[in-house]
């Protein structure tokens, strides 16, 4: 699957939208195996880029989710509550994790191919 | 993902099958071993409905032989060695002397006095030293042939039935335990009906260098290659100890439900076996969030024990988990689990959590 190019990637994985919504990428979904459970920030908080907000959890692991900008969270999906297998079959659509009044971006952020590039590594 | 600069990762005989199949591989117990191939759901289900096979050649192999073969054994276990017979196979334990286990193992009776011993990976250097230690005063040879056996577990309710039509001699009339020689494809192996799943198969001992081949062959008669992710599910699900886990050195192996493997005999340890353990191995069922080793067990706000092991289930939907907790708060049935800072309910729950064919 190819990286939606009007999207910014961070490093550790987590892509935004430039509406301020926030998921993983197809490789990170790969990566995870087989989504279990989401655990979602509260709509409200204020958070700063490169903090832990949410934590997706595989049947193996549970992996902390970077906020990619500093913001205020105003949505979360709550569809993942019932469904979190979306974020393996819609890591950029369905599956995406909450949205962010975006005050600032992480100073890290990558293009598609910056990305790609390095999640090949 | 960083490089590993730590010593390098054994390779089994099958790490190109492995990575043929599309593998992805992690470091486990010193060896560069298949976590899953195609998807760990995907895995599990195979072994539940069909069949599927783990490459389980990391396991330690010792051959014990000679005069006082039986005496040693029984001296350096708990289970009773005795009651079985040639052709026969159980499970065992290693004690140490503080009211621990060194390991968890298997026994195969070969013979009247020779027998083949699986012990886990790793735990097979600290084994090795463990048993040649205590060889004092016996007639008994031990030989290391850890190397020297590849060994594959084909898994599921249609594991017999896909195996026997290549498989000499007759393969479905045995018993669940039973070990033999005989020839899988025409190549030279050892049948043992045990496995860490729940389900029905065989265990396949067969040489390295065969080793390959014969994968290749199970494979094609349609038998999922998985790997440690679904077998740990799916351990986890039929109620299996794990070393490391819910078994160690310091951990009172009567806590667990295996009491029954410790038989009222005069064995190596048995005064430190016999005490009675403070605390108890449970079962525990939660409603959504998965829990993890280590996380903490409360009762009423107190802290009562710890997640031995945890995972959500994929047969049953939900997340499940071992726990060891204090002997008192084991006899309730409403516990919280700590994740992350919050406290979740569980409830106590039977072990095994699901029950195969």
């Amino acid at each position: 699957m190819t990286n939606p190019t009007t999207l910014k990637y961070a490093a550790s994985h987590e892509w935004l939208a430039s509406d301020g919504k926030v998921g993983i990428t197809h490789h990170a979904q790969e990566q995870l195996g087989d989504v279990v459970y989401v655990e979602l920030p509260e709509v409200g908080r204020e958070v700063s880029a490169g903090e832990a907000v949410a934590v997706v959890e595989s049947v193996k692991t549970a992996s902390d989710i970077y906020a990619p900008a500093s913001g205020k969270i105003v949505a979360v999906n709550d569809a993942l509550s019932g469904s979190p297998e979306l974020v393996n079959s819609g890591p950029f659509e369905d599956g995406w994790l909450f949205q962010l009044e975006v005050t600032e971006e992480g100073a890290d952020l990558l293009d598609a191919a910056a990305y790609e590039a390095q999640a090949d590594h | 993902m960083s490089e590993s600069t730590q010593t390098p990762l054994k390779r089994t005989p099958l790490h190109a099958a492995h990575l043929r199949s599309g593998a992805r591989m992690v470091p486990f117990g010193g060896w560069d071993m298949p976590v899953q191939y195609a998807g760990l759901k995907a895995e599990h289900e195979a072994v539940r409905q069909r069949a599927g096979m783990f490459d389980v050649s990391h396991m330690g192999e010792f051959r014990i032989q000679g005069q006082d073969a039986l005496k040693f054994l029984q001296h350096v276990t708990t289970n009773d060695v005795s009651k079985f017979k040639p052709g026969r196979a159980h499970y065992n334990w290693l004690p140490n002397d503080q009211g621990g286990l060194v390991d968890d193992i298997f026994i195969y009776r070969v013979n009247e006095n020779e027998y083949l011993m699986v012990v886990n990976a790793s735990n097979m250097e600290k084994d090795w030293a463990h048993l040649s230690a205590l060889t004092a005063g016996f007639d008994v040879q031990l030989t290391n042939e850890s190397d020297q056996w590849a060994l594959l577990a084909v898994q599921g309710p249609r594991a017999v039935e896909l195996l026997a039509p290549h498989a000499e001699p007759d393969i479905v009339a045995r018993k669940k335990n039973d070990f033999l020689a005989g020839k899988l494809f025409g190549v030279d192996v050892l049948f043992a009906r045990t496995g860490y799943t729940g389900e029905d198969g065989y265990e396949v001992f067969v040489k390295p260098e065969q080793a390959e081949a014969l994968w290749d062959k199970i494979v094609a008669l349609g038998i999922t290659p998985a790997g440690l992710g679904a077998r740990d599910t799916l351990r986890l699900e039929a109620g299996f100890p794990l070393y490391g886990h819910e078994f160690g050195e310091d951990i009172h192996p009567l806590s667990s439900h295996y009491t029954w493997v410790a038989k009222d005999k005069e064995h190596f340890g048995r005064e430190k076996l016999k005490s009675t353990p403070s605390q108890k191995l449970i079962g525990l069922k939660l409603e959504k969030i998965p829990v993890r080793e280590g996380y903490p067990v409360k009762q009423g706000g107190q802290v009562i024990g710890h997640i031995t092991s945890g995972t959500t289930s994929p047969t049953l939907g939900h997340p499940i988990a071992m726990a060891l907790v204090n002997a008192e708060a084991a006899q309730g049935n409403d516990f919280e689990v700590e994740v992350r800072g919050k406290d979740h309910p569980a409830t106590k729950t039977d072990v095994p959590f699901y029950k195969g064919a």
